[in-house]
């Protein structure tokens, strides 16, 4: 295989790896995983009850 | 996040984290005094004082080096140890590696200050330090490569959040891009030539330039924006799984563009297609990236109203998306045979830099520090507000005049009369230029006075949570 014809494939290998990739993203299968992770930074406050984030006051006792 | 009781299930190694957040306030005003310094004397070129240490041609580099490596990467290195941490529940791999991190990268930054004033400079831009100081980095970063990396390994989550998806991406093409163009072959300790010669140079310092900017100015920060964004609005990011194509469309698209650096000179033409087509498509994953990040916050614009961090997260991502689509455009040859060596250019890159990476880190700052120094709430939210406003001033400013003195240099340098000769000399551009380098100096001012703000801010946040702590006092806070 030429350089060329080479260059040419490789394109398309990334192109239909992409689109995979897209595909993976958006299959339904992987939502509740994603759904998961977007909402995993948030475990470390573990009291969401009390989203007293802002207090009014900035008092130090 | 007060109320909230911390569940960690293992103690955190939030020194580096503290150490790196100080210095990214101290560098960034050091680095944002200097690019007023040198506003400065372009108005006013008397203000070198005839001394060469201080010439614009020295302490340029200065500026650039102080304001991305030292302001930009140790927010870089503070908010990746943090969110990796945090994303992964568990302490940072190595911390005596960490801890040579932090003092390796400012020993790197002094030697910079040192050095690039002396004159001792390898003339590639961005890359100016001398091999020496290209060696330290490289281990430094090695280093840095393997703290984050190991945390990811022994992490006690499943799923790699995607924050660190893109803090990885930029930790690898860093150490890549690094290491590839200061190639070079020392003469004596502080002489080296590179290891390239002509158009090939040319090309392996601007794909190392512009992926300094896609992965460093760009990943990096993006990074910081799928952490802190969602935690400031307290809500999850827009789409997640945007932004796992987000992530791949990105990396597999910014290592194309450098040649658009080089349109119109001895880089083979076809080269230069390439670069730009490949710039023009970069809009879309840009694009992408910066509507997810901004509809995070969908359902609650009203928080804007009252939350200027939250503000200067969200308005960074509107420059983003400003200067992604200024880039790609300025990117198309015939664009950039205006553009191209004028102050458009300059302006430009400090859209990205002042309106997006400043303010994403602002933001994140202004998260951090309180939640780092044991504090509720940062000192005072008012002088945040004011923050705000002087910085976003003070950017469009910059970013206006810059766009009319370079347009105006652009046709100035073009214009020829009727026999093919110049109607303008380079000089007559120059005396023209002056209202507009007076307007950037003073949005270069109300930058630093910001910043200065700022410190002032963090200052009394970091003290109140000493002088609690001492007291034995300490509040129980996240």
């Amino acid at each position: 295989m030429d350089y060329g014809t080479w260059r040419g494939v490789f394109s398309l290998v990334i192109l239909a790896i992409f689109i995979a990739i897209v595909f993976w993203a958006f299959s339904r299968r992987s939502k509740k995983q994603f759904d998961e992770a977007a909402n995993s930074i948030f475990e470390d406050e573990t009291s969401s009850t009390t989203n007293s984030d802002k207090p009014e006051s900035k008092k130090d006792e | 996040m007060s109320q909230t009781i911390p569940q960690q299930p293992n103690e955190y190694n939030m020194k580096v984290v503290r150490q790196f957040t100080v210095m990214t306030i101290i560098w960034g005003i050091v680095g944002m005094a200097l690019g007023v310094l040198i506003a400065a004397q372009l108005v006013w070129p008397e203000l070198n004082f005839n001394t060469p240490w201080l010439t614009y041609s020295r302490l340029r580099p200065l500026h650039t080096n102080a304001v991305i490596f030292a302001f930009g990467t140790s927010a870089l290195f503070a908010t990746s140890y943090y969110v990796v941490q945090k994303t992964c529940k568990v302490s940072l791999f190595s911390d005596k590696l960490a801890a040579f991190t932090f003092w390796g990268w400012q020993a790197v930054i002094v030697a910079a200050v040192i050095t690039l004033p002396l004159g001792l400079t390898s003339t590639k831009e961005y890359a100016e330090l001398e091999w020496p100081i290209d060696i330290l980095i490289a281990i430094v970063w090695i280093a840095y490569l393997i703290v984050f990396f190991g945390t990811l390994a022994i992490r006690k989550t499943s799923h790699i959040y995607v924050a660190n998806w893109f803090y990885g991406g930029f930790i690898v093409v860093i150490a890549m891009l690094h290491i590839v163009n200061s190639l070079a072959v020392p003469v004596d300790f502080t002489k080296s030539y590179s290891m390239y010669s002509g158009a090939v140079d040319a090309m392996v310092q601007w794909w190392y330039g512009h992926n300094a900017v896609g992965f460093l100015l760009t990943a990096g920060f993006l990074g910081m924006m799928y952490y802190f964004v969602p935690k400031q609005a307290e809500r999850p990011v827009y789409s997640y799984r945007l932004s796992v194509v987000h992530f791949w469309a990105l990396i597999s698209l910014y290592i194309w563009a450098g040649p658009h650096h080089l349109h119109y000179t001895a880089l083979p033409d076809w080269t230069q297609s390439v670069g730009m087509v490949m710039s023009v498509i970069l809009f879309v994953p840009s694009w992408g990236g910066m509507i997810n990040g901004i509809m995070t916050l969908s359902g609650a614009w009203h928080k804007l109203r009252t939350d200027p961090i939250l503000r200067f997260l969200i308005v960074s991502l509107s420059f983003y998306g400003m200067s992604t689509f200024e880039g790609p455009m300025m990117a198309i040859k015939s664009v950039n045979a205006l553009s191209h060596y004028t102050d458009w250019t300059v302006g430009h890159v400090h859209s990205g830099a002042l309106g997006w990476v400043a303010m994403i880190t602002i933001g994140s700052m202004y998260y951090l520090v309180p939640r780092l120094f044991n504090q509720k709430e940062i000192h005072s939210i008012k002088l945040v507000n004011v923050h705000f406003w002087l910085h976003t001033i003070g950017v469009v400013f910059y970013i206006v005049s810059m766009w009319i003195s370079g347009v105006m240099q652009g046709l100035m340098w073009r214009a020829t009369n009727s026999d093919g000769t110049l109607t303008y000399s380079f000089v007559e551009s120059v005396q023209a230029s002056y209202p507009f380098w007076t307007g950037r100096f003073i949005g270069g001012v109300f930058i630093v006075v910001g910043m200065l703000l700022m410190a002032y801010n963090c200052y009394k946040t970091i003290r109140a949570g000493r002088r609690e702590t001492a007291a034995g006092n300490v509040v129980q806070t996240a």
